[in-house]
């Protein structure tokens, strides 16, 4: 007998509209790709004997100094607070997520101003010690190091958050067979437990260098050159599109390694739960100068990281309130809103739809297809994803001037540039947190909708919409935040004269008026701790044997797509 | 009138016949259920009867309308949307809303009816199962048999022609299923409606249907009254399926008897020659002392006894018997004390004893995943 699956059209029409979305996040990356080999090699020779070794150095040390920082800080510290029992272990497990509410950037400029040569914490030490004894030895914090230490500094939650959740997952039943079968406490963790949670160390760590290689204000303020400082300038100042194009393909060559290199060292190591039976994890109680060293331990990324950073953004902001925050800060307040605003909508929209059109279609290839390549844009560096935006689009403008003979920017002048950019690095942070809400809600409620006499459109306001409601506003916050901090695609695409906070404590910034960025960067950073918040929760209310996150706002799962 | 017409369905997965023409029907007030093992397709024939997979060849009919027809090769007509067809569908899961507290789910379905009407219907379902003290609760914080009580009154509150459950008890404790079984098979009775439920226990199966339909691997075996289907199986697989059995491969002899451990066993019907399957249910075996034994009964060795409470489970070898003949299983009353290594005499019941034909060699019994 013969009865294959009747096509239905609905399908057919959510297939297209993935594939349409799939090219949306394709086109600008094709166009990098395209820019790049249309150029002579010229460019190519010159950058090989000039600067590409120096950027080459830098991109090397920043991987190995972040990867191996973040791993080790956000592993140890996972480790501490949920396998160890020792005093403010309650407060740290949410507390070391704080730093994640820090631009990277922010900390440059507050470290640029207390460690460097100008700064409060050289000037007391001079008057300790005098002049000479302390410029013998007082390290330049504007260097690679200092970049690589501000890097860390931000960046190790996403490593301690996904090894916590990772640990926490771990059924307590294998740790607790390991001991019978004759491992020491550290034994069975270097043996069952690390091992087991390397997947989501790795996925974590992937994360955080991905961050790092997006980054542009920190290694710029610092003077250290990198792919994206180079794109930026040679871009901006040069208007070298070609130029831009060719070091923005590099990175992405560079990203897609480092992707490689994930998948490669996870190998097949997607390890499922075969237990179903939790029990609180067992406690090793900490005592004495052990419990003081993992205090200590502990305390250190969230003052260095949050709490001394977010001191000097505080006082500098009193310092300048008067003059700083004025009426062009409302405006840039608002700008960074409707971009914000703007995106997280557009982002939560698009995102829905595809997680909404994967599920009605029971994972049909296709849309399956369209949404891992929507997930790959948060991999791209925000600066790729400009120069390809604003390739493609030039291209569009140019292409209908060239039939119309006139000279418009039709899509390039404007904001539509910077919505597409960000709709094409942040879409996968919706469809993560969207499809994670989605999956508390189980084919068989639809079914049972269906047999309570909905169709489907009841079925989606009155059971999908209601359970949803959680993630898709969990969604637009990551998005939004994301967006208010964003700087070098924004930088970029800007249109003329059209600034944000972010812009503007750039801008103070580089012409070294740390204390005028400070209320900007103190309001990024007050925007920015709400999903640091929702994740605290998330993680305080975590039952054990449930990974904090997909106790209900899906943050984490959210971060993991990429 | 029939509430339930299923005629000629077929249905695959991919490459995997799922169902391989069924048909049966099932009347106004009848229970019907579906028993066989995981993946012999019963489930996929109650979600097409609800709508809930497309149809792909045959057709469904509720209560005289024609709800789904497919020729196959997509020549299908177009079907009635689950949401039109009037079922009450029981998910294993039972899929209560989480969203919805308990008063909220039971009055789901009733979202035609004006809100107090509403509510007093599903006040009055909840009561039916009862769970009406716990109306304001929600679904996390119900046991599993509470939750199963709240997604029947759900199913039940829009007063459905049709009633479909899907391993209704799978999820719950065996020492409350036998209640919930019993309350269950009250409020469908009470209902009127149709039911049809799928179940892989044979037990629960012969406790709630008033006729079971033994599937496998897409197909139905025999269908009829639980009792007709203990009585006289139709097939190894149907015995096998209902109760614990010896089972025995031999051929016909010129006499027209299979040999057995428990001597020769008449095979009416089967050419001398041909090879037959002679299936003895083990409770069919009784076990007496030694010094008691009926006329007619075999020497045995008790090799081993397990007693269970109000039976035991015996494991015997024929005296004198050759090293390679299989033993033989006895369930037998709990008082009956024999020791292990005794010799004790076997007399089988011959009511208990089936002979069919041999099929191609099958994996009959190991198909219970």
């Amino acid at each position: 007998m013969s009865a294959p699956h009747r096509a239905r059209n609905p399908d057919r029409g959510w297939s297209i509209f993935g594939l349409a979305l799939a090219l949306g996040v394709a086109i600008p990356l094709g166009a990098v790709v395209w820019r790049a080999f249309s150029g002579d090699g010229a460019f190519w020779g010159h950058l090989a004997d000039t600067v590409l070794p120096r950027y080459l150095a830098n991109t090397f040390w920043i991987v190995l100094g972040v990867g191996a920082g973040t791993i080790l800080g956000g592993v140890a510290s996972a480790w501490l607070v949920s396998l160890c029992r020792f005093p403010g272990r309650r407060i740290f497990e949410w507390a070391l997520l704080l730093p994640l509410a820090m631009p990277a950037y922010v900390v440059a400029y507050v470290y640029a101003g207390l460690f460097d040569a100008a700064g409060p914490v050289h000037a007391s030490l001079r008057g300790w010690l005098g002049a000479e004894g302390v410029l013998s030895w007082y390290p330049n914090i504007r260097s690679l190091w200092g970049a690589i230490l501000v890097l860390n500094l931000v960046l190790y939650p996403y490593v301690y958050m996904l090894a916590r959740a990772a640990f926490l997952e771990q059924s307590v039943c294998v740790l607790e067979v390991s001991r019978t079968l004759g491992l020491s406490p550290w034994g069975s963790a270097r043996r069952v437990a690390l091992p087991l949670a390397r997947p989501s160390i790795a996925v974590g760590a992937s994360l955080a260098l991905m961050e790092a290689l997006n980054d542009f204000g920190a290694v710029q303020h610092f003077g250290v050159d990198t792919f994206v400082t180079a794109i930026n300038r040679v871009w901006l100042a040069r208007g070298d599109a070609t130029g831009a194009a060719q070091l923005a393909l590099l990175l992405i060559l560079f990203v897609a390694a480092l992707v490689w290199i994930e998948r490669w060292s996870r190998g097949r190591a997607a390890f499922m739960h075969m237990s179903r039976r939790y029990r609180p994890l067992p406690a090793y109680d900490l005592k004495g100068w052990r419990a003081a060293a993992a205090v200590a331990f502990c305390f250190a990324p969230i003052f260095f990281g949050f709490l001394l950073p977010a001191a000097a953004l505080g006082t500098w902001t009193i310092d300048q309130a008067a003059s700083a925050i004025d009426a062009r800060f409302w405006k840039l307040a608002l700008n960074s809103v409707v971009l914000a605003g703007g995106a997280a909508i557009l982002c939560v929209t698009l995102g829905g739809a595809i997680a909404y059109a994967l599920r009605q279609s029971r994972g049909r290839r296709s849309l399956r297809l369209a949404a891992a390549i929507v997930g790959l844009g948060y991999a791209v560096p925000g600066a790729v994803i400009a120069v390809g935006v604003a390739l493609a689009l030039g291209g569009f403008d140019r292409a209908v001037n060239g039939l119309t003979g006139g000279a418009s920017l039709w899509l390039s002048g404007g904001l539509f540039a910077l919505y597409f950019a960000y709709a094409v690095r942040f879409l996968p942070i919706a469809l993560g947190a969207v499809e994670s809400g989605f999956t508390r809600v189980t084919p068989h409620m639809d079914d049972a909708g269906r047999t309570l006499g909905l169709g489907p459109a009841g079925v989606f306001r009155r059971i999908h919409a209601p359970m949803l409601k959680g993630s898709l506003l969990t969604a637009a916050l990551l998005v939004f935040v994301d967006v208010m901090k964003e700087l070098p695609a924004t930088l970029m695409l800007r249109p003329f004269n059209f600034d944000t906070l972010a812009i503007r404590t750039y801008e103070f910034a580089s012409d070294e008026q740390l204390k005028a960025a400070a209320p900007a960067a103190l309001a990024i950073v007050a925007v920015g701790i709400i999903p640091v918040i929702l994740l605290s929760r998330a993680i305080a209310h975590a039952r054990p044997g449930m990974a904090a996150g997909t106790a209900g706002t899906g943050v984490a799962p959210a971060l993991r797509t990429a | 009138m029939t509430a339930l017409v299923i005629e000629n369905v077929a249905h695959r997965y991919g490459p995997t016949l799922a169902l391989d023409g069924v048909s049966l029907t099932v009347a106004k007030g009848e229970i019907l259920c579906l028993l066989g093992p995981s993946g012999c397709g019963k489930s996929t024939l109650l979600r097409i009867a609800a709508g809930l997979e497309p149809l792909q060849s045959g057709r469904v009919t509720i209560e005289g309308h024609t709800v789904a027809a497919a020729a196959g090769a997509g020549a299908g007509e177009a079907e009635v949307p689950p949401e039109a067809r009037n079922i009450g569908f029981l998910f294993q899961d039972f899929a209560l809303f989480p969203h919805l507290s308990v008063i909220e789910n039971a009055a789901f379905g009733l979202h035609r009816l004006a809100a107090g009407a509403a509510r007093e219907r599903a006040q009055a379902a909840l009561a039916r199962v009862g769970m009406a003290e716990l109306a304001g609760a929600y679904p996390h914080t119900l046991s599993g048999g509470q939750q199963q009580r709240v997604a029947l009154a759900r199913a039940m509150a829009p007063a459905p022609r049709l009633f479909l459950l899907d391993e209704p008890f799978s999820g719950i404790d065996a020492r409350l299923r036998r209640r919930l079984l019993e309350d269950t098979w009250r409020v469908l009775k009470e209902s009127g409606a149709a039911s049809v439920v799928v179940t892989h226990d044979p037990e629960e199966a012969m406790l709630l249907g008033d006729r079971v339909a033994v599937m496998r691997a897409g197909r139905v075996l025999q269908i009829g009254a639980a009792d007709d289907l203990y009585r006289r199986p139709e097939t190894p697989f149907v015995a096998e399926f209902l109760s614990e059995v010896n089972k025995f491969r031999g051929t016909v002899n010129a006499s027209g008897a299979i040999d057995t451990p428990l001597g020769p066993v008449a095979a009416p019907g089967l050419a001398a020659g041909s090879h037959a399957i002679v299936i003895i249910r083990q409770q069919g075996v009784g076990v007496f002392p030694d010094s008691s034994a009926p006329p007619g009964s075999l020497p045995m060795t008790v090799e081993w006894v397990r007693p269970m409470g109000a039976a035991s489970l015996v494991l015997l070898r024929r005296r004198g018997a050759e090293a390679a003949e299989p033993p033989l299983y006895a369930r037998v009353s709990g008082k009956l004390r024999l020791a292990e290594g005794a010799f004790a005499a076997a007399l089988v019941d011959s009511d208990e004893v089936f002979v069919f034909p041999a099929e191609t060699p099958t994996s009959v019994g190991s198909g219970r995943d």
